[in-house]
Formats: structure tokens, C-alpha cells, sequence
């Protein structure tokens, strides 16, 4: 009988939600890199390697200037790793790279060797969308991955629901949006209506590369490259996809929810 | 001249040139592709190729009975040629898409319109089939949906509760895949062959990386087949369980709904276990695998992986149990296995109208040459048998991938990917979680992509949904969708 099972089953195995952000980020797999540190004083001279073996065009190094990596078009693919030949691009193996602003995601300045963290919302909103917030979910051009691994956030491990944050039907009840996908041309108008159904105030994220700057399509005409070009983007988070501790860490912190930075 | 009598046979997975490909004048061309699907052939790719300002079909044909595939293809056209649909329902969205890239006019087809909607209008604007009559009304969905999910349109023409016929409009998600694989492959390619479908990486990335090595005429080594069929299951496994866990969602049967939630990402992280990456980016590369299953991390990956199936063991358990979910599940949303057989399906949707169609078995290549597994049948049709597929896919997928780690193969994990012959044309199929997935390369006389043709299984099985919600109650619709649970990217590209 179904119903005594589920009762005894849920009796042995109790509480299946993780204890973060209280406790420890669950541990991200050991072959799974994080975000990317680059140390453009490593970088030798001449060398330009890892410009080539990029599939979306996220390093550049112009003649006489160091290395310079997008982690907003980075799929992850680590190719650029493995190419380097002094080590001056690193894994950090850290969940954490969701961003405020597009330029935050810049890697290779002089103090800009890793990601700079997303600030909480300021005032009015953070007081608004803290402890409360609805978004609306739209999939433009999306490969199916981005929303999977948003989607896991409301299963029973992350239980995004503890935090205040619903994923719900209607722009009409929703604070904000939450975009992937390269925003292809087809999906422009809905993504556009969409936006200005969600009454003001209102946020905009844009979770993944494709979202942020269309990823492995970047250039490709039947594409906008990511949200950006059509709606103001409040939270970038970079990933091919990512995982859903960086989504859910870039949404805590926009809350200002995590205990420790 | 003599008319060629035969297609050109071939196997899964191999190349031919070009130049030997048969070939037949417009007419004679559809006659012939035609008569070999009356004798029992599916139509698995049909396409063209542009040659000067004319326009090659090309015919991909599973004879899954025989173990085989067939070529032919036919000579230019410049405007139109007689359509493959009035004789056979299966080409009908593969002939508005040639018409769509090409221009190509199938006379006589019953509705040509675009199926993506490539030049930019809107998919949802245009012309819908429309069911006359003062009671009956219709309802629009999409194309931004209620949940988590990737945009699609859907018109339905309804008499009260009753849906009397449903239209499809895809294309939202277009994002030129095939337009930029002309002349490549390009930098971007194995990452864009890893995002046409985003759960289906394993499945198209495996076939892409077979498309390659048939063109260079290499083979993975062994250890890298074997590696690339255990992620195929992971895969399935994976899917699956996040499919039985959203049906019962459907159904508001919470307890098997949240088990299976969490453990799809139980799965999920097998996969990461292997390669970091919960839905195998960077795993398989032309030529083989990229990173290794060693002994230990097989190990791990073995007991964690028992875990998960005693899980969704108990968690599929309590839902055949439930007489609320049999009672929903049953006799809703019915395809026939005529229906099915007339409209080309394949993968799950196939196999549960009761057609015995699994690639692993057909159409063996790769690891699936050494081993093999049942192919999981169920005869009726509905929603309760494309569930219980599903289970059965579980259970085998399980148990196979149980064998396969017990004993793996030694040797090298990835060899010479080769280069890619000059002029000729290759074809894989991957038996994805979804159903058949089927690459086709032609390459020019430099050995660069002059045409490369993906499709999804999805392609093939959007037909049967809008089928499946014939006379049902619209308030159906979201657990028969659920039920085939398809890819919109992966039929947009």
C-alpha cells in the first residue's frame, strides 16, 4: 500500500532538504571546475593559444595587452585551461561568479582577476523582493539544460520555496523574470511582452552564457546574443549550464539571504 | 539510361561517396522513396542539398526489420516535385521544411507552411486549421508557458471539454544550428552539437562524433564506445525519472512527484561524477571520450548509481499503486500503433503504441554491437504506456549499466579523430532517451560540411501528441504532453 509506504519512507529517510545556506554548501563534483581565475601577469608575451581553442570567442588578447577572459560568453569547456601554458587561466573551483554587472564578469584587469560578486538589491527593492520574490520563467532560445537545473531548485534537496522565491504562471504575479537562452529572433516579441506584463518594479535575470551573450550561437543572425539587447539585465550568472548552487547562490545574494559572503 | 532500381544500402554509422549514391529524376525519385516505405521502410531523414540554384532531395530510409539503411537521392530540382505525403503521412513536416530551407514546392501537399518560421516572422501568426460550428471555440496557449519550460504554440479547436483537433507551431526557438554547420565544422560546433537538445547532450554529441569518424573512416576505441554507451544511459536514466516524477506531478500524486525530483538529480550528478558536467558536456569528443571512468570512480559511481534505482524503485512503486493515477493514466491520450506506424514515431512514444523500434536494437553501432538490452514494449498507446516504458527503460537501463561497470574495457579512451573525406556522405543514429537521433553529413570536395542534416527525435513525434489529444479533454493536455515530453529546441535547432 502506497500509502503506509510513502508514510514509512518518509519516517526513515526524514528531511531530505540541505542544510545551506546555515550549513555548507553541498560539495560541487571534484571534475567540475567553478569559475575561472585569470592572472594576466602569468601570461606570456607573445603566446595566444588559448585565443584559438575558445568555441565562443571569450578571450581576447590584443597585440602588447594581456589576456583578457568573458566569463558571461565562457561555456566552461576548460579548453583555454588545458591550453595555457603557464597557467595564467585557472579553475577555482568556487560555486560562487553570479554578477551585477555585465563588466563584473571581465576577467584579467590588475585586481580583476576573478569575478566580482553581485551586491545585494539596494533600499526600496531589497526591502520589496527580501524576503518575498515571484519571477517568471522564460525560456528564449533555451537548450533545456539552464531551465532543468532551475527547475531542481524548487525539488525537495534545494526547496527554493524556504526562501520566499516561487516560480509563478503569469507575469502578471511576478516581481521579475528569470531568462535563458540566446533570445533567438522568433521569441523577441514574447519575451518583450512578457517583460512589460510584470508590473514595475520590476528585476531581470539572465542565467546562463546564452542568456547573458547567446554562448556557443553567439553571432549566429537568427539570435539577439542573450536578454541583454532586450530587456535591462539586473543579475547576470554564468554557466553552460550552471549549476544550480551558482543559481541559487546568485539569487540569495541579490536578496542579501547568505549568512556568509 | 537505365532508372537505378535499388537504393544504396548501408549500415549505421558508416560513409559512402557521394557520386554512388543512386539517383532518380523528380518524379520517379518520390515513386521510388514511396514504394520503399510501403514495404516496410521509416523515413528517417529527408532533405535537401543545394546544388547551383537547384535543389537535391536526399532520402534516409530505416529498414528496421533488416538491420539496414538505404540511400537514393534525386537530381536537381529547380521548383517542385510531386508530394511524398499523399502517399505517405510521415514526410509531411519533413517536406515543409524542404520547402521552407529551399524553396522546393511539393505539389500537392495538404498543408505547406513553414515549420519554423526561419525568416524572422512570428511562428504562431498565419494560417491554423480551424474546425467550423457554432459550439465549437478555440484556445490558444503559448507561446511562454506556465512552468519551467521552453516555448512552443499550441491551437486548439475544442467542442466544450473536447478537443476536436490540435495544430503545433514551433520555431520559438530557432537558433540557425544547421545554417552554421555549412562549411564547418566551426569552432563552435561540438558545443552547439552538445545544446541542440540540452538533456540530450550525450545522445547528439555521440552521434555527431560518429558522423565524424564514418566521414574519416576511424572508429573510437573500444573503452571510448563503452564510456559514451554508459552516459547514454545515465542519460535515460536520468530523463526518465524526471518524467515519471512530472506525470505524477500531473496527477497531483505528490509522493512519487518529489521523490523523483530529487533523484533526476541523483543521476545528474552521476554524470557529473564522471565529467563534472551534470549533463555530460565535454565527454564525448570525436574519436572517442574525453575524460576516463577509472576503476575507483567506476566504483564510486556503481554504488551511488544502486542507490538511485532502489529509490526510484520504491518511488515508481507507489504510483502503479495508486488506482487515482491509474485512473488518470489509463485510456488518455491514445495513439494507435497504426497511427503511430503512419506518422513515422519513434523512441518511448513508438514503443509504447506497441512498435518494436529502438536504434540500440535495429540498428546496432558503437558499444551496442557487444552489448545489448531488451527493447521495452507496450501495447496501448496512452499515458499509462508511454509511463510504463518508461519504467521498464529504468529497470533495463539500470541493470545494463550495473554489467557494464562491473566490466569495463581496457585500452585507450579516444584516438585520432582523422580527417574527414572529401565528397561523401555519412549517417549515425543514437538511440537518445527520447527516441531515434539522426545525423547526416555531406561533405564538399574539401572535406568540410557542404550540408549537415540533424533530426531530433522530436521532429518525428510532435505528430503524435497533437494525435494523441483527438477527443480527449483539454484539461488532458498537460499530463499527454508530459507523456511524450519533447524537445522544442531540439525540432527548432
Amino acid at each position: 500500500m502506497f500509502v503506509l509506504d510513502t508514510i514509512l519512507h518518509r519516517a526513515r529517510h526524514g528531511c531530505r532538504t540541505m542544510s545551506f545556506p546555515a550549513g555548507p554548501p553541498p560539495a560541487l563534483p571534484d571534475r567540475h571546475g567553478g569559475a575561472l581565475r585569470v592572472d594576466a601577469a602569468k601570461c606570456a608575451g607573445s603566446c595566444d593559444a588559448c585565443v584559438p581553442v575558445c568555441p565562443t570567442q571569450a578571450i581576447a588578447k590584443p597585440p602588447g595587452k594581456p589576456v583578457a577572459l568573458d566569463l558571461g560568453k565562457c561555456i566552461f569547456c576548460a579548453a583555454c585551461v588545458e591550453t595555457c601554458p603557464t597557467n595564467a587561466i585557472t579553475q577555482t573551483k568556487d560555486h560562487r561568479m553570479a554578477a551585477r554587472r555585465r563588466e563584473d564578469l571581465l576577467l584579467g584587469e590588475p585586481g580583476e582577476e576573478e569575478v566580482r560578486l553581485a551586491a545585494a538589491l539596494d533600499g526600496k527593492l531589497k526591502k520589496l523582493f527580501g524576503r518575498s520574490l515571484r519571477l517568471r520563467q522564460v525560456s528564449a532560445g533555451g537548450c533545456g539544460a539552464c531551465e532543468a537545473d532551475t527547475n531542481v531548485l524548487g525539488t525537495i534537496g534545494w526547496d527554493l520555496g524556504r526562501f520566499g522565491i516561487q516560480f509563478v504562471a503569469s507575469p502578471r504575479h511576478a516581481d521579475g523574470l528569470l531568462i535563458t537562452g540566446a533570445v533567438s529572433r522568433n521569441m523577441e516579441l514574447a519575451l518583450k511582452k512578457t517583460y512589460a506584463a510584470v508590473p514595475s518594479p520590476k528585476i531581470v535575470i539572465a542565467v546562463g552564457a546564452c542568456a547573458i551573450t547567446g554562448g556557443p550561437f553567439i553571432g549566429h543572425p537568427q539570435i539577439l546574443n542573450g536578454a541583454g539587447p532586450v530587456v535591462p539585465v539586473d543579475l547576470f550568472v554564468p554557466g553552460c549550464p550552471p549549476h544550480p548552487l551558482t543559481i541559487l547562490d546568485g539569487l540569495l545574494r541579490l536578496l542579501d539571504r547568505l549568512e556568509r559572503p | 539510361m537505365n532508372l537505378p532500381r535499388e537504393f544504396r544500402l548501408l549500415s549505421n554509422g558508416t560513409s559512402l561517396p557521394w557520386a554512388e549514391i543512386p539517383e532518380w529524376p523528380g518524379e520517379e525519385f518520390i515513386s521510388a522513396t514511396a514504394a520503399e516505405l510501403e514495404r516496410g521502410g521509416r523515413l528517417a531523414a529527408w532533405f535537401g542539398v543545394p546544388e547551383n540554384a537547384a535543389t537535391r532531395l536526399v532520402a534516409v530510409i530505416a529498414f528496421d526489420a533488416d538491420n539496414t539503411l538505404a540511400v537514393g537521392r534525386s537530381a536537381p530540382l529547380a521548383k517542385s516535385c510531386p508530394s511524398l505525403t499523399l502517399r505517405q503521412p510521415q514526410a509531411y513536416l519533413f517536406e515543409r521544411e524542404v520547402w521552407e530551407q529551399h524553396g522546393l514546392v511539393p505539389e500537392g501537399h495538404p498543408w505547406l507552411k513553414p515549420v519554423r518560421r526561419q525568416d524572422g516572422g512570428h511562428p504562431a501568426v498565419g494560417e491554423f486549421f480551424q474546425v467550423a460550428g457554432r459550439e465549437v471555440h478555440e484556445v490558444s496557449v503559448g507561446p511562454v508557458h506556465a512552468g519551467i519550460i521552453e516555448p512552443g504554440h499550441f491551437r486548439f479547436q475544442c467542442n466544450g471539454e473536447e478537443v476536436l483537433y490540435l495544430e503545433i507551431a514551433l520555431g520559438y526557438q530557432h537558433r540557425g544550428v544547421e545554417e552554421a554547420l555549412a562549411g564547418g565544422p566551426q569552432r563552435a560546433t561540438m558545443s552547439q552539437m552538445e545544446t541542440v537538445a540540452g538533456d540530450t547532450t550525450i545522445g547528439h554529441m555521440t552521434a555527431y562524433a560518429m558522423t565524424l569518424e564514418a566521414l574519416a573512416e576511424t572508429e573510437a576505441p573500444l573503452r571510448g564506445q563503452w564510456l559514451r554507451a554508459v552516459a547514454l544511459e545515465l542519460e535515460r536514466l536520468a530523463n526518465h525519472t524526471g518524467d515519471l516524477g512530472a506525470l505524477a506531478g500531473d496527477v497531483a500524486f505528490l509522493p512519487t512527484s518529489a521523490a523523483c525530483g530529487k533523484i533526476r538529480g541523483d543521476f545528474l550528478n552521476l554524470t557529473a561524477l564522471i565529467c563534472g558536467n551534470r549533463f555530460g558536456r565535454g565527454l564525448v569528443r570525436p574519436g572517442g571520450c574525453k575524460v576516463d571512468l577509472e576503476p575507483q570512480r567506476a566504483a564510486q559511481l556503481r554504488e551511488r548509481l544502486r542507490v538511485a534505482l532502489d529509490d526510484v524503485a520504491a518511488a515508481a512503486a507507489w504510483l502503479w499503486d495508486a488506482n487515482s493515477v491509474r485512473a488518470r493514466f489509463e485510456l488518455t491520450g491514445p495513439v494507435s500503433a497504426e497511427q503511430a506506424d503512419d506518422v513515422g514515431l519513434v523512441g518511448v512514444a513508438a514503443r509504447a503504441s506497441g512498435l518494436v523500434r529502438d536504434v540500440r536494437f535495429d540498428h546496432p553501432a558503437g558499444w551496442h554491437r557487444f552489448a545489448q538490452m531488451p527493447v521495452s514494449v507496450w501495447p496501448d498507446g496512452d499515458v499509462f504506456a508511454r509511463a510504463r516504458v518508461r519504467w521498464l527503460e529504468i529497470q533495463r537501463s539500470g541493470k545494463f549499466l550495473d554489467e557494464q561497470l562491473a566490466s569495463p574495457p581496457d585500452g585507450e579512451l579516444r584516438g585520432a579523430a582523422g580527417h574527414l573525406a572529401a565528397d561523401t556522405l555519412a549517417v549515425s543514429l543514437v538511440e537518445g532517451w527520447r527516441g531515434e537521433i539522426c545525423h547526416v553529413a555531406l561533405t564538399d570536395n574539401a572535406g568540410k560540411f557542404r550540408r549537415y542534416k540533424i533530426v531530433d527525435p522530436s521532429f518525428h513525434n510532435w505528430a503524435g501528441l497533437a494525435l494523441a489529444l483527438r477527443r480527449q479533454a483539454i484539461s488532458d493536455f498537460p499530463i499527454c504532453n508530459k507523456s511524450f515530453n519533447l524537445s522544442y529546441c531540439g525540432f527548432d535547432l
